[in-house]
């Protein structure tokens, strides 16, 4: 297969960019998208010139590194797929893809398709955890969880905090994200006592980051690579209204 | 220098409650006077940080990936063991113990695995106060499967994303530590030097991947945590930015690096489907609890898997093991998997396959419990193999999934170097020749939440350090070596790129130091990789600034390290002449083909000691000793 790219090449924070084509020849069906990256960048780099710059570590779809937009789409347009995990064979011969990084205030661009985001570990900073120190921790079992709601909760953690949601909102808002760990953790009992706490500070964290606010437009749900559901941003609602009439 | 282990006198059983007892503390007040220095945020790195950063110590935290929560302990899927005997099957500490000895094939420490098993009791209930959200019963108690090698239920799981889970449970105690300011995190840093002061390890130089300046931190220790070394091999399951890096440098500034030879191949790996390929993918090893192994009975049988008879079918594991059937250890399924394949009764077009069948278990249990148990495993199957699993069996074959060497640590955790810690898979110290499945996420939290806080504090609150600051001689020393390294990559511009050298490499060490390693195989490999290392510092291509984020740098200077680190792999395995765990010599085999240990010379942690790129290392032997259980022939028969 032979695949037309024009991609986002910017040489570092805070400067300009542009769209440079590039031609990938011998694209096999079986390679991932980033490998066929990888195959780009290896011309470029016997040639001199330096590669593409993208992020990627686990290559399986879970660590949530990899990610940027494919012809407009965060991760492409195969559902429920990390880019790492999209496969040449879902494309025809002769496509033709645009690149690009994220795009959001609160995602700054270090360097073409990768881009920082620290935004999010501080938005887990501000609460996303149970406030319990090592040791001491009483028998598991102790804590009886239903099935059922185990299950719910691992729903929402499953959230592999690749960004794809707040690319893909036109208000770069981070409700699915921030939302995904207040439900797993309001789900739970372990969860309960910093319940209202959380989700104050989460939300409040979200703002400052400059992450915009979210108006029920479901396109982050509907490109999330592990399938995050537009119900967690209803239940951080809930708790968030709940949370500012008992304070 | 003569290794001494620092294993505590007294009965198995008493020897870590003793030892606690024994330790020096720190003074909670002192505690944020002193700095610790923790790099690498998987399952080790992230629990000893959040557990540091909690008793009060002044915790710097580094990772190569843009978030810790990005550690290639993400990708961990199966499981984590414990000895909780919730299951009530005959489960005990002792017996996980035992286990995990046998399973290590008699060459990991009897204490250090006793304390693990102990400790695993406490990890499953502090990862469930963390809020873990581990796979339940209808009844509200938690689930347990049973996993490679074990005859009891003692997994933990949380669907196929465990490691996921705990490492999101250690990064959000570690960030709720950022947030009180205990510890300081710096994420898209890599660690090239170790800065020794007066043969203690006081400090690291990284470089900042993202403005490629280089940073000095200096600290009263060090804990290195930076996993394994499996893409020496190139393909392997682990992340692709896996690394050998951290390691290999302390070990270049003196620290022992122990069974480089002890690697660890999965048995069920998606099949590599051409050149291209990046990295393997690791199906679980759960899958085997209700998978069937087998190939075709005929050399050369191409037919479609759904046309070949049961009759013309050969289970091989159920047929040769079967007491443990498709559950053996994973060597001795990886092994058995290379075999068929030699014999000409591999599948796939590659004839690099054996299949794993789930239509019984399809009929068994019908559609939905299989999908309830493998279901994101079989999705993410037909994503990269393209193949149904519900219809056709899966095509696997073994793959680097796990190295069990790293450097050498005593019973503290500490490396012969004062100060230098290490913890997790970058320690060679708890699984012997062979980890047993669901263990590596135990031994790295248990590392790093209940080891370490008492380990550290002894060492600090028992050792005298200068007071000195970044600029000491020392880190100027260390700085100008790494930034001398990096322009003569930047200097050679040859033609070759760092991958292609790389896959080079790894093509050396799969035919030669692979599944099965011989005399000759490995005299050849010590003769290639000089080559190839010579060849990389003539002709490799790093083109670009080294100011800005440079993947291709870093990945250069990766590639480098495991050029000079592949030798001592090599060499080990030569050295080695008994068959042990992963470590399979031809020449030392059983009649019936299984690996053969030479325990009146082998009994021992091989420790080498760095002499130089291309110089012959020293080796230190330290003896292992079994008080209480008596290496035996393992069966699995
Ligand atoms: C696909 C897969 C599935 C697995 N499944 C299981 C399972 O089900 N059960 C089980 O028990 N085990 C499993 N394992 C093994 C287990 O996941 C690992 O052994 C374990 O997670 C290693 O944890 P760690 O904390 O030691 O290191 P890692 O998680 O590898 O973390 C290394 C850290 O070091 C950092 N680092 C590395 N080099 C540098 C440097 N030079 N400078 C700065 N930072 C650096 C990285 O950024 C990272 O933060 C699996 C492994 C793989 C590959
Ligand atoms: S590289 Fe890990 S999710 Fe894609």
């Amino acid at each position: 297969m032979r695949i037309h790219l024009t991609v986002w090449r910017q040489a570092g924070p805070n400067v300009g960019g542009a769209f440079h084509a590039y031609t990938a020849e011998n694209v096999s069906p079986d390679m991932s998208f980033l490998e066929m990256l990888d195959v780009v960048n290896e011309q470029l780099i016997k040639k001199g010139e330096e590669p593409i710059a993208f992020d990627s570590d686990c290559r399986e779809g879970i660590c949530g590194t990899c990610g940027f937009m494919i012809s407009g789409i965060p991760h492409g347009s195969q559902p429920h797929t990390t880019v790492c995990q999209l496969h040449m064979r879902k494309f025809n011969d002769g496509d033709s893809f645009t690149l690009e990084p994220w795009r959001a205030k609160a995602f700054p661009v270090l360097k073409d398709l990768v881009v920082d985001r620290s935004a999010f570990d501080r938005i887990i900073q501000a609460g996303g955890y149970t406030s319990v120190n090592t040791g001491g921790a009483k028998d598991a079992n102790n804590i009886l969880i239903g099935k059922d709601i185990a299950d719910a909760a691992m729903d929402s953690a499953e959230c592999i905090g690749c960004g794809a949601c707040v690319a893909a909102c036109k208000n770069a808002s981070a409700a699915l994200f921030t939302s995904a760990k207040i439900t797993h953790l309001s789900l739970l009992p372990q969860g309960q006592v910093e319940r209202t706490t959380r989700v104050l500070n989460m939300v409040e964290r979200m703002d400052t980051e400059g992450f915009g606010s979210c108006s029920n437009e479901g396109e982050c749900e509907a490109v999330c690579p592990k399938g995050i559901s537009l119900k967690n941003i209803a239940t951080m609602n809930k708790e968030f209204w709940k949370a500012v009439l008992q304070s | 220098m003569a290794l001494d282990s620092k294993i505590p006198s007294g009965p198995l059983a008493d020897k870590w409650d003793s030892h606690k007892f024994a330790s020096k503390l720190v003074n909670p007040a002192n505690r944020r006077k002193h700095t610790v220095i923790i790099v690498g945020t998987g399952l080790a790195g992230a629990s000893a940080a959040s557990s540091l950063g909690e008793l009060g110590y002044n915790v710097l935290s580094f990772c190569i990936q843009d978030s810790p929560r990005r550690a290639h302990s993400i990708a961990a899927q199966g499981g984590i063991n414990a000895a909780k005997n919730y299951q009530n099957d005959g489960d005990s500490v002792y017996r996980l113990f035992y286990d995990t000895i046998k399973g290590g094939d008699y060459r990991a420490r009897e204490a250090n695995v006793y304390r693990l098993a102990q400790s695993s009791v406490n990890i499953i209930d502090q990862c469930v106060a963390q809020g873990v959200p581990f796979a339940r019963e209808y009844g509200g108690h938690l689930d347990n499967r049973s996993f490679g090698g074990a005859q009891v239920s003692r997994t933990f799981y949380a669907r196929g994303q465990t490691g996921q889970q705990l490492l999101l449970g250690a990064y959000q105690s570690m960030q709720r530590q950022v947030a009180k300011g205990s510890v300081k995190q710096f994420a898209q840093r890599e660690m090239l030097d170790l800065v020794l002061i007066n043969g203690q390890a006081r400090g690291i130089i990284v470089r900042n991947l993202v403005t490629g300046q280089m940073e000095r931190y200096v600290a009263d220790a060090v804990c290195l945590a930076t996993g394994g070394y499996g893409t020496v091999y190139y393909l392997s399951t682990n992340a692709v930015g896996s690394n050998v890096t951290a390691a290999w440098r302390a070990h270049k500034r003196g620290a022992y690096f122990a069974n480089p030879c002890f690697t660890q191949i999965h048995p069920t790996c998606i099949p590599v489907s051409g050149e291209h390929q990046s990295k393997l993918t690791l199906m679980s090893e759960s899958l085997r609890n209700d998978g069937r192994v087998w190939v075709p009975k005929n050399n050369g049988d191409k037919r479609n898997p759904a046309d070949i008879p049961e009759s013309e079918r050969d289970y091989y594991l159920e047929r040769k093991y079967p007491s443990f059937g498709n559950l053996v250890p994973r060597d001795v399924a990886s092994r058995n998997a290379k075999q068929v394949c030699d014999d000409g009764r591999g599948v796939g077009e590659s004839g690099l396959a054996v299949y794993l069948d789930f239509k019984d278990a399809i009929q068994r249990l019908g559609h939905d419990v299989v999908a309830g148990r493998y279901g994101n495993l079989f999705e993410m199957y037909e994503k990269i193999a393209g193949e149904d699993p519900y219809k056709s069996p899966m095509r696997m074959y073994p793959a680097i999934h796990y190295t069990m060497g790293g450097l050498w640590v005593d019973y503290n955790l500490m490396s012969n170097v004062q100060g230098l810690h290490v913890l997790g898979e970058a320690n060679f110290s708890d699984h012997g020749a062979n980890r047993l499945g669901a263990s590596a996420l135990m031994q790295g939290l248990a590392d790093g939440y209940f080891v370490i806080p008492y380990t550290l504090a002894h060492y600090i609150a028992g050792t005298k350090v200068e007071k000195v600051t970044t600029d000491h001689d020392a880190f100027k020393e260390a700085e100008d070596n790494v930034q001398q390294r990096i322009n003569k990559l930047l200097a050679v511009k040859g033609s070759k790129t760092p991958r292609a050298l790389h896959r080079e490499l790894g093509q050396i060490m799969w035919d030669n130091v692979g599944m099965a390693r011989t005399d000759a195989s490995l005299k050849d490999a010590l003769v290639k990789i000089p080559k190839l290392r010579e060849e990389f510092w003539h002709n490799v291509s790093v083109p670009g600034d080294q100011n800005s984020l440079s993947k291709n740098l870093e990945y250069a200077g990766r590639v480098a390290d495991y050029l000079e680190f592949a030798e001592l792999l090599a060499l080990d395995a030569l050295t080695r002449t008994e068959s042990c765990g992963g470590h399979f010599r031809e020449e030392s085999q059983t009649p019936d083909g299984e690996a053969q240990r030479d325990d009146d010379n082998f009994t021992h942690v091989s420790a080498w000691e760095f002499q130089g790129v291309g110089q012959k290392p020293n080796l230190h032997k330290e003896p292992l000793v079994f008080e209480e259980v008596h290496p035996s022939q393992r069966s699995y028969k």
